[in-house]
């Protein structure tokens, strides 16, 4: 039986906090050790994932997309779980596991609003008191998933420093959690933060990649050339990724936002540009920041995109070739986004129309998964104003 | 003299002038402007300080409130970089010590050794780096110790025991004991444990201890000293203060706010 959690993905990660977090992280990480070997919480959690989640989510042939990539795409349809997308595996974990440490606040960040909205459901469900930070700049973009918690009960804080979106939420969440340790859980939405943060996230998100894996087998009789994700912090990517990782024929894509262009410094994508990493939100991995250590803003139309940090894990799989991250711009995604819709009847979220992007734009391969870790829904407004702007795309 | 030794000599120097704890004001450098932070250093020093604690601007500060958090935002929409901030140390760092306050990345992008260095040319005292706990420190711990800088560490009211002792045993300068469970800001009223928070935290260490995080007026000022701290340090108050006149007017400000934290700090029968 362990007593703890790795802390680092070779230099990555690690736990760069105020002393005043770190009896709670302490508590938070023996609290998981003991839920993680505990049946009847891991009956819990699975029974729940698959009576109100509706796992296992499908995996699916995308033949019209398909015809179009040049080789077979498999959607995994976390956009189909209760909720939207696949936030709401690690939001339901982590709020059981909050009830199980006696805790009766939670607190959450959001950029397109799905964690919020996973984290006020599953607080719901759970009867405990929810606060979401989201950036006053994404609560303009995603104003439908601002209601969805409203309406759940939960209490949105708007945040207005900064960019007014991501990076800003995550940290009022952290400074909330600082000041009410006592009887908060803070549910980070990604698999970023202070240890044991990024091993609980890709713990309670490998489903995805172990259903599909077997999923895949059972359709095509084979393992996948390529699995491919978009990475903001890096949840449902990593999620997807660690099932295939001793698959050493399967190539890992992660995939970030390009924004409106690597070269002009206004994109998300620390991942694929690999300057010299740092620390931002607890961990030290793959960031965007300048000669200083400032941490530069990131750009993205997708605001679950748009952050300037990346999970350690992923830093870590990228140093020792095991995954390569590459970058999809703002247009390329609003294009995938169109498409998918015409061709499949599937609205995809922007986050996950920046993966699809890329399986179109990379044709050469037997056969791709790709991780439709949300649906669209929420971007609509977002999207006929760019896609007004841009002309119709084809 | 080394910088640690400079920190305990201003300890012992405030005692022996009739204080009961030394006073430590908090100055956001580069804020509200490079020249003015300088002029309120200097104000500070004329005003009582014995020692200064520097914090640079950093973009993302999670255990700083919203005063502190604002101000150095400013500084940095109005162009301040680490290397000028740092400057501000040598206005005043041979009349009191300075000790930097600047988070983890700041000092890591430069590197430890080249940090350290930057601030042995600036005539810093010491470092406090409010997101490396102890698990993260020890290479810090290590680059200052060779050049006699105080890694001053934070511990909080809730830090177990066994790890404050172990906090303790590697504290250098201080131990910079947050009272309240929260970020930086002020608050109403003292945390009546503080006397307990205080008291274990000296049990676990030789060297002096300080106390932060929420203490806003002079009657708070010397509530702390009563509960027994060696050292009082104010931020927030003094950030918010200096940000609501007028450049010009901001060190004049800042002095005689100082003086009255300072002057509350005297021990009551022993005027020096």
């Amino acid at each position: 039986m362990s007593t703890t959690l790795p802390h680092r993905f070779g230099p990555y990660g690690g736990q760069y906090v105020p002393e005043l977090l770190m009896p709670a992280l302490t508590e938070l990480e023996a609290a998981w050790i003991e839920a993680s070997e505990d049946a009847a919480f891991q009956a819990r959690l699975t029974s729940l994932l698959n009576d109100y989640v509706g796992r296992p989510s499908p995996l699916y042939l995308a033949e019209r997309l398909s015809e179009v990539a040049g080789h077979p795409v498999y959607l995994k349809r976390e956009d189909l779980n209760h909720t939207g997308a696949h936030k709401i595996n690690n939001a339901l974990g982590q709020a059981l596991l909050a009830k199980r440490m006696g805790k009766t606040r939670i607190i959450a960040e959001t950029g397109a609003g799905q964690h919020g909205v996973a984290s006020a459901t599953a607080c719901a469900l759970l009867d405990l008191e929810c606060v979401v930070y989201m950036g006053t700049e994404d609560i303009r973009r995603q104003r439908p998933n601002v209601q969805r918690m409203e309406l759940l009960g939960a209490t949105v804080v708007g945040v207005d420093a900064g960019a007014r979106t991501l990076k800003e939420a995550v940290s009022a969440a952290i400074r909330d959690w600082v000041t009410n340790v006592a009887d908060t859980h803070y549910i980070i939405g990604s698999a970023v933060g202070p240890a044991p943060y990024p091993v609980i996230v890709r713990e309670l998100q490998r489903i995805i990649g172990e259903e599909a894996r077997a999923q895949v087998l059972e359709k095509a009789g084979r393992l996948p050339e390529r699995v491919i994700a978009c990475v903001g912090g890096g949840s449902n990517s990593i999620g997807i990724f660690i099932p295939f990782v001793d698959d050493a024929d399967v190539q890992l894509i992660g995939v970030e936002a390009a924004g409106e262009g690597v070269e002009t410094g206004r994109h998300g994508a620390p991942l694929t540009v690999a300057g010299r990493a740092g620390v931002l939100h607890g961990s030290y991995s793959a960031i965007m920041q300048d000669e200083d250590g400032q941490i530069l803003e990131a750009h993205s139309i997708s605001a679950g995109l748009d952050y300037p940090g990346s999970g350690p894990e992923h830093a870590w799989l990228r140093d020792q070739g095991r995954a390569s991250y590459h970058a999809i711009t703002d247009q390329q995604a609003l294009d995938a986004f169109a498409l998918t819709a015409r061709l499949e009847g599937i609205i995809p979220a922007l986050e996950s129309s920046h993966a699809i992007a890329w399986t179109l734009a990379n044709p050469d391969s037997a056969i791709d998964v790709v991780c439709l870790s949300g649906r669209g829904d929420k971007d609509l407004a977002e999207v006929l104003d760019k896609l007004g702007i841009a002309g119709p795309a084809s | 003299m080394s910088g640690v030794e400079r920190i305990a000599a201003a300890f012992e120097a405030a005692r022996s002038d009739g204080r009961g704890a030394a006073l430590m004001p908090y100055l956001m450098s580069a804020y509200p402007d490079l020249d003015t932070s300088r002029e309120i250093a200097q104000a500070y020093v004329d005003g009582g300080a014995d020692l200064i604690e520097l914090g640079i601007p950093f973009s993302d500060p999670l255990a700083d409130g919203s005063v502190i958090h604002a101000a150095g935002v400013a500084a940095l929409n109005a162009g301040a970089h680490v290397y000028e901030s740092l400057q501000v140390a040598r206005t005043v760092s041979d009349q009191v010590p300075v000790v930097v306050m600047c988070y983890a990345n700041l000092v890591l992008a430069r590197g430890l050794e080249r940090f350290a260095d930057m601030l042995v040319e600036v005539g810093a005292s010491g470092l406090i780096v409010p997101d490396l706990p102890l698990e993260e420190a020890p290479a810090a711990l290590a680059a200052c110790d060779q050049r006699g800088l105080a890694l001053v560490p934070l511990v909080a009211p809730a830090t177990p025991d066994e790890r404050l002792h172990q906090i303790g045993a590697r504290a250098r300068g201080f131990l910079y004991t947050v009272s309240v469970t929260g970020t930086t800001g002020e608050r109403a009223v003292n945390d009546g444990a503080l006397p307990g928070v205080l008291a274990r935290a000296r049990a676990h260490t030789d060297v002096p201890v300080a106390v932060g995080f929420g203490i806003s007026t002079p009657e708070q000022a010397a509530a702390a000293m009563q509960a027994g701290a060696d050292g009082v340090i104010i931020g927030s108050r003094l950030v918010r203060a200096v940000g609501e006149v007028a450049p010009a007017d901001a060190p004049a400000q800042a002095r005689a706010l100082v003086e009255a934290f300072s002057g509350a700090l005297v021990v009551p029968g022993r005027d020096s």
